[in-house]
């Protein structure tokens, strides 16, 4: 008995473990690894992957998945720097609508939650299968991305705007400050509130949910929604950082989003996980890229790693649900 | 010749099957009878090697045989055709005829030639003019029962056994199908017949088998067997039925449905159910008898909003006509719905007792709408845990690993919270010990007590019985009795229970 819940613990606890071993192996073997620069560096690296994994957790949890945040990430982005750049000039109306630093922010927003309500309404009412709708959606937000920029970089996007990507806030980077609100948020409605139980009720048994009255159509609308606000955000996060808005960017970030998500132990078949199961599992994919970097290991053999390692921890875990 | 003796079966100690002794003989319809429940299926699955742990033996023509699946079962000749058909509605009828059996040329590509020939041939022996490279659901269930049946040709199996073969198909297709079974007699094959159609085993049966409680009763010869005769067999249980007073006086009526009926999804018949019209008063329990596939599930998930683009009727609640669309429409109409199939429909197994009580009442357990007080909360679940004495260890245990019996006091209790003014209970004791059975059935008299109205629908006739205040018999959709107790019996149940409206 003694040992079971010995066992218990260690399993709750295993992909935080795996991330401290993995820091201890590194502070051995690199000069660079264990400074504060370097840390920060790391955050700074993972707070746009946290974000998108947040988000992607929601949508994971309900038994979904959404592989369209990268695009998302690169069309709200786009726009975000459209709007700052250019405003909205209604010339018929002679009606110029300019742009604040907030009012991008907010709008890039906007998109996301357009593109994720889409994304929600095909799940819900044509019943699409999740992958199949946001694979759509992949294609369709990046063509618009490129019909947007003319397949160019927006740039020079001055000194406020930067400050989302590049400023810092007490020693630490705006953008891990915004990873750490979103990740508090997520991980309050997940735990505390009645959204949060329906989500998990929904991928847990969603007939058992639907008969306990829960409107599993709305659950699943906001999820989808939330999850492209967040990519949206990320987006902001990105332009900002590079002063440029790539139509390029953001290409298969749903894939280390993904990546964290099954890291940080949630069931792809919904139900299981928690939001800081995957901020370690970001967290830990963050760790690995800028371990294998600082040890000269080469690219190519740092995407075989990267692979070996969500195997790893999903097969951790498979031979852990056999025991129970 | 097929010989079972002394075939026992359990269930984690629930005994489905004890000393079952029964001959199947060749060039003979055997029809197998019984209540629901009465061990029918369990007994055709050890046949037919689904099951292979049991006590007892099986004669095959004199030898011993012990299967060890399916497939062993199937080399051995016995064919099965289940009432949920086992075939690949995208193949076609000549994939299906050779699945797992395909014929393939020197080059190990499959000879669809030979294929599509044999296939015709048996589907001539069939009556059915069919093309071979038809898709299985482009045909009728009836002709897709009779593709089962090719398969078993093919097979060449010697032992046939159907599982309410006519359940789903037209009077035309029944009187093919007969004409068929006749056929394959005529061969020497062994018909094994599981039907609750009276008027059909009496035109095609030579001997019967009556099943009772997982025990033979008695077999014979299906001349000189009376309806009533089976009946009686089917039914005679020596335990006294201890009937409910009805002593609560029956005033208000709680709920009203008037010409309920849902339309049927697969388009085989027009309705599942129609023109049902019934009334609960409160503090009554009305039980709701029906033989499989009669509709009596479909009734209370229709009550219960779950299909309603194809509900018609009204439903009134309190005196007030309600429009149900959704499962949240009727919990706010306060109705409750505990289903047949908990671990499917009822729980969320992964999920900790509090979270599986407190899913249908979150909204009253939040703080300014915004988030969830889990105090109130435990508060809440141990209440009900304590009122239904669910041991579960701790509520922050996993349901999945509790017993069935507390596992569906955990759903009986999520609904409770509600405070439904109906209780629509499915099946409440299915698969659970005798003493939760007891405690479950001493719950459900407390409640209609305290002035609930209760549906309760079940396929056993003594939980039936002694629970009722009034027992409504359903068959193939409609109402073919509204009993008060004091004239139910098993046998006048039964009787209604098995009547066909055409």
């Amino acid at each position: 008995m003694k040992a079971l819940s010995n066992y218990h613990a260690l399993k709750k606890f295993q992909s935080l473990l795996a991330l401290l071993v993995l820091c201890v192996v590194l502070c051995f073997m690199t000069d660079k690894f264990f400074t504060a620069a370097n840390g920060i560096n790391v955050l700074r690296q993972i707070a746009v992957n946290v974000c998108i994994a947040t988000g992607m957790t929601l949508i994971v949890l309900t038994a979904g998945i959404d592989l369209s945040v990268g695009s998302v990430l690169a069309l709200s982005g786009a726009i975000a720097a459209g709007l700052l750049k250019q405003g909205i000039s209604l010339v018929p109306l002679d009606l110029f609508i300019g742009f604040t630093v907030f009012g991008v922010l907010v709008a890039a927003m906007v998109i996301g939650a357009l593109i994720g309500g889409f994304n929600g309404f095909m799940v819900t009412k044509f019943k699409v299968p999740p992958f199949v709708a946001t694979l759509a959606m992949l294609t369709i937000a990046r063509g618009f991305t490129m019909l947007y920029t003319g397949g160019h970089p927006i740039s020079n996007l001055g000194n406020s705007f930067a400050f989302i990507g590049t400023g810092s806030m007490l020693g630490i980077p705006v953008p891990v400050w915004i990873a750490i609100l979103v990740v508090l948020l997520a991980s309050f409605i997940t735990n505390n509130t009645r959204l949060g139980r329906y989500i998990y009720a929904i991928g847990g048994n969603e007939h058992a949910a639907k008969l306990s009255g829960i409107k599993i159509n709305q659950v699943k609308f906001i999820v989808y929604m939330v999850g492209a606000v967040l990519a949206a955000i990320a987006g902001v996060i990105v332009t900002s950082r590079l002063d440029s808005a790539q139509p390029n960017a953001g290409i298969s970030y749903e894939l280390d989003a993904i990546a964290a998500v099954v890291i940080g132990g949630t069931s792809l078949n919904g139900g299981k996980g928690t939001i800081w199961g995957t901020v370690i599992g970001a967290v830990i994919i963050g760790v690995l890229n800028n371990g294998l970097v600082l040890l000269n290991v080469s690219p190519f053999w740092q995407q075989v790693v990267k692979g070996a390692v969500i195997l790893l921890a999903v097969v951790i875990d498979k031979i852990g649900e056999k025991k129970d | 010749m097929l010989e079972a003796i002394n075939i026992s079966k359990q269930f984690s100690g629930v005994v489905a099957l004890s000393n079952v002794h029964l001959q199947l003989l060749p060039g003979k319809v055997n029809a197998i009878i019984g209540e629901n429940g009465a061990g029918k299926s369990t007994l055709m699955k050890i046949f037919s090697g689904v099951y292979t742990q049991y006590d007892g033996d099986i004669l095959l023509n004199g030898n011993l045989v012990k299967f060890t699946g399916t497939k062993d079962a199937e080399a051995h000749g016995i064919a099965i055709i289940h009432q949920e058909l086992n075939l690949v509605p995208y193949l076609s009828i000549a994939d299906n005829i050779f699945l797992g059996k395909e014929l393939v040329n020197a080059f190990g590509v499959l000879d669809r030639k030979q294929m599509n020939l044999i296939s015709t041939q048996l589907l001539n022996r069939l009556h059915l003019n069919l093309d071979p490279d038809t898709k299985i659901q482009e045909i009728k269930v009836g002709q897709q029962q009779l593709i089962e049946i090719a398969k078993a040709l093919y097979s060449n199996s010697s032992i046939i056994i159907m599982d309410e073969p006519t359940s789903a198909i037209s009077d035309k297709e029944v009187a093919n199908l007969f004409e068929i079974i006749g056929e394959l007699k005529r061969e020497g094959k062994t018909i094994a017949y599981i039907s609750h159609k009276f008027n059909e085993l009496f035109s095609i049966a030579d001997n019967y088998v009556v099943l009772r409680d997982g025990a033979t009763v008695t077999q014979g010869q299906m001349n000189q067997a009376t309806e009533a005769f089976l009946i009686q067999q089917m039914t005679g249980r020596n335990l006294d039925q201890q009937k409910r007073s009805s002593d609560v006086t029956l005033s208000e009526t709680l709920l009203e449905v008037k010409g309920l009926g849902l339309k049927n999804l697969d388009k085989q018949s027009k309705y599942v159910f129609k023109d049902l019209s019934f009334s609960l008063k409160k503090g009554e329990i009305l039980g709701i008898y029906g033989l499989m596939g009669a509709g009596r599930t479909e009734i209370l998930e229709t009550i219960f909003g779950l299909h309603p683009q194809h509900t018609i009727g009204e439903i009134w609640v309190n005196q007030q006509l309600k429009n149900i669309q959704s499962t949240s429409d009727a919990i706010a109409a306060r109705l409750a719905l505990v289903p047949e199939d908990r671990k499917l429909h009822g729980l969320i197994l992964e999920q900790t007792v509090t979270r599986n009580i407190s899913i249908t009442v979150l909204k009253l357990l939040e703080k300014w709408g915004l988030f969830l007080l889990k105090n109130k909360e435990q508060t809440l679940v141990q209440e009900y845990a304590e009122k239904l004495g669910i041991k579960s260890g701790s509520n922050l245990n996993i349901v999945k690993n509790l017993s069935g019996g507390n596992q569906q006091k955990i759903v009986i209790s999520k609904w409770l919270a509600t405070h439904p003014m109906v209780l629509l209970l499915d099946e409440p004791t299915r698969g659970i010990d005798v003493n939760a059975k007891a405690e479950i059935y001493k719950l459900i008299k407390e409640l209609a007590a305290q002035g609930m109205g209760v549906i309760m629908v079940s396929s056993e006739l003594p939980e039936i019985l002694s629970l009722s205040d009034r027992v409504l018999v359903i068959s193939e959709g409609c109402i073919t009795a509204n009993l008060p107790i004091e004239f139910a019996s098993e046998q006048e149940i039964l009787k209604f229970a098995i009547l066909q409206n055409n």
